[in-house]
């Protein structure tokens, strides 16, 4: 048996790289509790009360952004949101100082999205009292996203270890499936990869994964399939001939899904391009599509996340 | 810590659940409308006994939950690590409902604030009553219990360490001197 902690080392969550394999099971163990305070007729607790948390999204987003939010809310915690458009960032300023003068409103904590890998870093180790969250830094990482998939397929399948996850698409553009890898291999499930190879980083079997080249191959024996968008806003040209061609060879169609296990759960950490990566009829399929309870656990995983960082820190 | 005294072995302890369990029937007078609810961790296997016993004398069984408090302790920003979450399981609506809360030990009375303001979120309950194992003293809230099993005075540098065959292997209750 893995001995278990009860608390996370670092003042920040940066990537999934760095946290132990009890450091996942605490928090996917605490987002249990608060999953259930959302199903509550209040949906709130004080847990949080009187924290400042600063979201700092300098790059699109919805789906996290709005969860965050929903999650500190939750918490009682006091949220301000913060985007790059319209603010003081398009008259030129860097994003240290743009921290520096957010961290003069005294934040316990900021959440941060941004288009470079490695900005959330760089501000925790500029900001020592401030705990800093990544939400998705450049193709870097996106903890939150790989928690909350962690947790959606140990509520459908009981388990991590053993379970044999197919990631199928944009892998090399996606800060999720690095997120993800560090996660799923961590806690001992079964990893294959799957994509064009123009969309497949050479060094990515170094990552403890398997290869495949094809779709059939990735689906046949899943336990998990987790289709991949194709991030067209990251390409500087297509890596591909057409749309068309790609969903014929790599889109998840009713027809390519019989190759899998019938009990096989479908995720996706969306926005979908429906009709690109994902066929509309497997992407609503009742049964085995989990793409929207993603979106409910990751509420649940983010108030575990913020929680676990919210309290008093050791030398304080 | 040394034990200083052992306050209730096995036998002992059961026969003050089982009179616990009378006391909140008798003012009650029966299970209409009763939900036994324990506060993790210790308050819970005591209120499963609880709801046991009332089945026994009853012949039918009593609604019974689990209250998680930690999101809602006075202390939260001050201590570390944070305290482990753990979700809150009530088998029904408790609106117009007689809860009892559960407890091992009543001390100082801020789990038992934290408790209420817990139960408040739920619903609105016609009535909570409070029961514990040992009441302890050194109150600091103006918090009373309606149903005890056992009324100790201690010193406030003494520990009272309730031990349960559920959570721990074996029932006994001691006072521990640091």
């Amino acid at each position: 048996m893995r001995a278990s902690t009860s608390s996370l080392r670092s003042k920040d969550l940066l990537g999934i790289e760095h946290l132990l394999p009890e450091e996942i099971e605490l928090i996917l163990d605490t987002a249990e509790g608060f999953k259930e305070v959302s199903e509550r007729p209040v949906k709130k607790v004080p847990a949080l009360r009187g924290q400042l948390i600063i979201n700092l999204f300098m790059e699109a987003s919805t789906r996290t952004r709005v969860s965050f939010e929903i999650a500190e809310k939750r918490l009682s915690a006091d949220t301000l949101n913060f985007t790059a458009s319209g603010s003081s960032v398009e008259k030129g300023e860097t994003l240290i100082d743009t921290a520096e003068n957010l961290v003069a409103m005294h934040p316990e904590m900021i959440v941060i999205r941004h288009k470079y890998p490695g900005a959330p870093k760089m501000l925790a180790d500029r900001l020592p009292n401030v705990s800093i969250i990544n939400a998705g830094d450049g193709s870097h990482e996106h903890p939150t996203q790989a928690l909350l998939d962690a947790f959606t397929i140990r509520e459908r399948l009981g388990q991590l270890a053993g379970v044999n996850v197919s990631i199928i698409g944009d892998i090399a553009h996606s800060r999720v499936v690095r997120s993800n890898i560090h996660l799923l291999t961590k806690m001992k499930a079964n990893v294959t990869v799957a994509a064009p190879p123009t969309l497949l980083p050479a060094e990515i079997g170094k990552m403890g994964v398997r290869v495949v080249h094809s779709l059939d191959e990735a689906v046949a024996g899943a336990d998990v399939i987790m289709m991949l968008r194709i991030q067209l806003e990251r390409q500087g040209k297509l890596s591909f001939p057409s749309l068309r061609e790609y969903y014929n060879t790599f889109g998840l169609t009713p027809e390519r899904l019989k190759r899998a296990s019938s009990e096989a759960i479908i995720m996706h950490p969306g926005p979908m391009n429906r009709g690109v990566e994902i066929a509309s009829d497997v992407a609503d399929d009742p049964k085995r599509s989990v793409i929207l309870e993603q979106v409910t656990n990751g509420v649940a995983v983010r108030m575990a996340v913020l929680y676990l960082l919210g309290g008093a820190h050791d030398g304080e | 810590m040394n034990v200083k005294k052992r306050l209730l072995d096995g036998p002992r302890m059961n026969r003050a659940i089982r009179r616990m369990a009378i006391e909140v029937l008798e003012k009650n007078r029966g299970t209409e409308d009763l939900i036994i609810v324990g506060i993790r961790s210790r308050g819970v296997p005591i209120a499963e006994r609880m709801a046991k016993e009332i089945e026994e004398m009853e012949g039918h069984p009593v609604s019974s939950g689990i209250l998680d408090i930690t999101l809602y302790r006075d202390d939260l920003t001050t201590i570390a690590p944070q305290p482990v979450v753990k979700p809150t399981k009530l088998p029904e609506p408790i609106d117009d409902k007689i809860v009892v809360l559960v407890d091992d030990v009543l001390y100082t009375g801020r789990t038992v604030r934290a408790a209420l303001d817990a139960l408040i979120d739920f619903g609105r309950p016609k009535a909570v009553m409070l029961a514990v194992l040992i009441d302890r003293g050194h109150r600091e809230l103006p918090i009373h219990a309606d149903v005890i099993g056992k009324t100790v005075p201690t010193d406030a540098h003494e520990v009272i360490k309730v031990k349960l065959v559920e959570t721990d292997g074996e029932d006994e209750v001691l006072i521990m001197e640091k």
